[in-house]
């Protein structure tokens, strides 16, 4: 939004114009720095509820980068669905599962090699995916989508995946509570 | 309107730090007068007694005394505790109540920011503050805390969903995500064709007001709901070791969201800036908007004291039983006869 407010106000369209968005390069600069820092403190540190917070600075960092793109309705989401649910349920899940806070070195170093080989996976396959698909295609700057937008494609174009979606959730929803209760 | 015009032509920096001071006092203010309104007041008067009265007239300089009183005190750490997470945990719950402000519109051109989502920005700011108590309640390394601090995230995970749902009637009838078209809805609505004063949704969505002021009290651990800070059983929860300025800052970011958070519902139900009779468009209300919120914001914050003076606390039991078994169902009956009526009408 910073950088999309700033070219407003010096009169010029964010979308069409050809001015490179200084505030808005700064800005996606800053972010990234601060993520990629976070990130790795997240995977190198011993304290799981320290990964759990340095995950919400990742987080956090990628809902500024979806408004730095104009994309607020997404940014939300982000901030709704990863850091105050998913996050929160992480935290939640830690403080009542776990006997100790501490550092647990003999667990984590058995399965650091199968992490490592996973993520260089995980990066190899999604770099070299995106690299070949939009290899030399120029970035369309078309409008930001707007919540109104957003809200007619999910209840108009996508409505199935949309509804497959729910009964999926609620599939999952109840055989959690299946599983929860067995002993009842 | 040319006598109330304004309009005087600013950078976007003079733009900026005129709002950042403006957010501050919008927080500050209302703790403020909560805090010597009704926490010291209204609640003496209502135990049969004159609550604090040596310092200034009627007491009124009582909250300088008290945050001198904060501020001259050590800041003290427990031995075992984290010490980056402990300290950083008040900022993160204070965050979010800054956050929170922004989507409150106050006027036709006095707002923070004014975006399609605001509602649900809303939304999902307010529920950072329970990243910020979890870490408190971790980070003291303490059993009351962690106890209180558990307690306290179940509660709000519980409430947010009441909360949330309560609002999407507001939004299904005003037909928008942006507050300050919220507010147009309502100050522009009929009822059966008289537009005498407007359509404040409280008239319609009664009992999604009604759900969103239990949420609200909820979110705040006030009493009824204020298991995760029960004294007589935990100390005080998740702020038990905290002391001097970071207990302040707790302090400060419960009242402030309580402000917040009355505000909000004065926009959603009591139709916001607008007072009924006057132009909503007119530059007037651009005065007179904050103040006209401030007074709603008095009055919806006043039922939530009311009720916090009262009432003594639930049990934990009780208190899920409700947001579970009553208020989700009754917001999404809502919902649905919202969407009903919409589509009739």
């Amino acid at each position: 939004m910073t950088g999309f407010f700033l070219s407003q106000i010096q009169g010029l369209d964010p979308l069409t114009s050809d001015e490179v968005l200084v505030a808005q390069n700064v800005f996606f600069g800053l972010i990234a720095l601060v993520m990629i820092l976070a990130a790795l403190k997240m995977v190198t540190t011993e304290n799981i509820v320290h990964a759990a917070l340095y995950l919400v600075i990742v987080l956090a960092g990628a809902a500024g980068m979806f408004i730095l793109l104009g994309a607020e309705f997404v940014a939300v989401t982000q901030i709704l669905v990863y850091i105050g649910a998913i996050i929160v349920l992480f935290l939640f899940g830690i403080m009542l599962t776990k006997g100790s806070f501490g550092t647990e070195e003999g667990e984590l170093r058995e399965r650091n090699r199968m992490a490592i080989l996973v993520s260089v996976l995980i990066v190899a396959v999604t770099s070299g995916s995106f690299i070949d698909s939009f290899r030399d295609a120029e970035l369309n700057r078309q409008a930001p989508s707007t919540t109104a937008d957003i809200g007619d494609s999910i209840f108009g174009q996508f409505i199935i995946p949309f509804e497959a979606i729910s009964v999926l959730l609620l599939a999952a929803l109840i055989g959690s509570v299946v599983i929860a209760r067995r002993d009842q | 309107m040319t006598v109330f015009n304004l309009a005087i032509e600013l950078a976007y920096w003079q733009q900026t730090v005129i709002r950042s001071i403006l957010g501050l006092v919008a927080v500050l203010l209302p703790a403020g007068t909560l805090v010597y309104l009704y926490l010291f007041k209204m609640m003496s008067f209502m135990q049969s007694r004159l609550g604090p009265m040596e310092a200034g007239p009627y007491g009124s300089l009582q909250l300088l005394a008290e945050v001198g009183k904060f501020l001259q005190k050590e800041d003290l750490f427990p031995r075992a505790a984290d010490r980056v997470v402990f300290k950083a945990a008040p900022f993160v719950v204070l965050a979010s109540t800054f956050l929170l402000v922004l989507v409150l519109p106050a006027g036709p051109d006095a707002w923070f920011i004014n975006i399609d989502t605001g509602v649900f920005l809303a939304l999902a700011v307010s529920s950072i503050s329970v990243i910020g108590i979890l870490m408190a309640g971790w980070g003291s390394a303490s059993k009351y805390s962690l106890i209180g601090g558990l307690r306290a995230a179940g509660q709000l995970v519980a409430y947010e969903l009441p909360l949330v749902l309560a609002v999407m009637g507001v939004v299904i009838q005003a037909g928008t995500l942006n507050v300050q078209e919220i507010v147009l809805a309502q100050a522009n609505g009929e009822i059966f064709g008289w537009g005498g004063i407007g359509n404040p949704f409280i008239i319609t969505q009664f009992l999604g007001f009604v759900i969103f002021l239990i949420a609200i009290q909820a979110e705040l651990t006030q009493p009824p709901f204020d298991m995760p800070v029960a004294e007589s059983e935990i100390v005080t929860g998740y702020l038990t070791e905290y002391t001097g300025m970071r207990f302040l800052l707790f302090f400060i970011g419960e009242f402030a969201t309580a402000g917040i958070f009355s505000a909000l519902a004065a926009t959603f139900f009591l139709g916001g800036w607008y007072i009924p009779g006057l132009d909503p468009t007119s530059n007037l209300f651009n005065l007179i908007g904050p103040l006209v919120l401030v007074g709603k914001m008095l009055l919806v914050s006043f039922l939530i004291f009311w009720f916090r003076f009262t009432y003594p606390r639930f049990r934990e039991d009780q208190l899920q039983q409700l947001a579970w078994k009553v208020l989700v169902p009754l917001s999404l009956l809502n919902i649905v006869a919202t969407g009903v009526l919409k589509v009739v009408f």
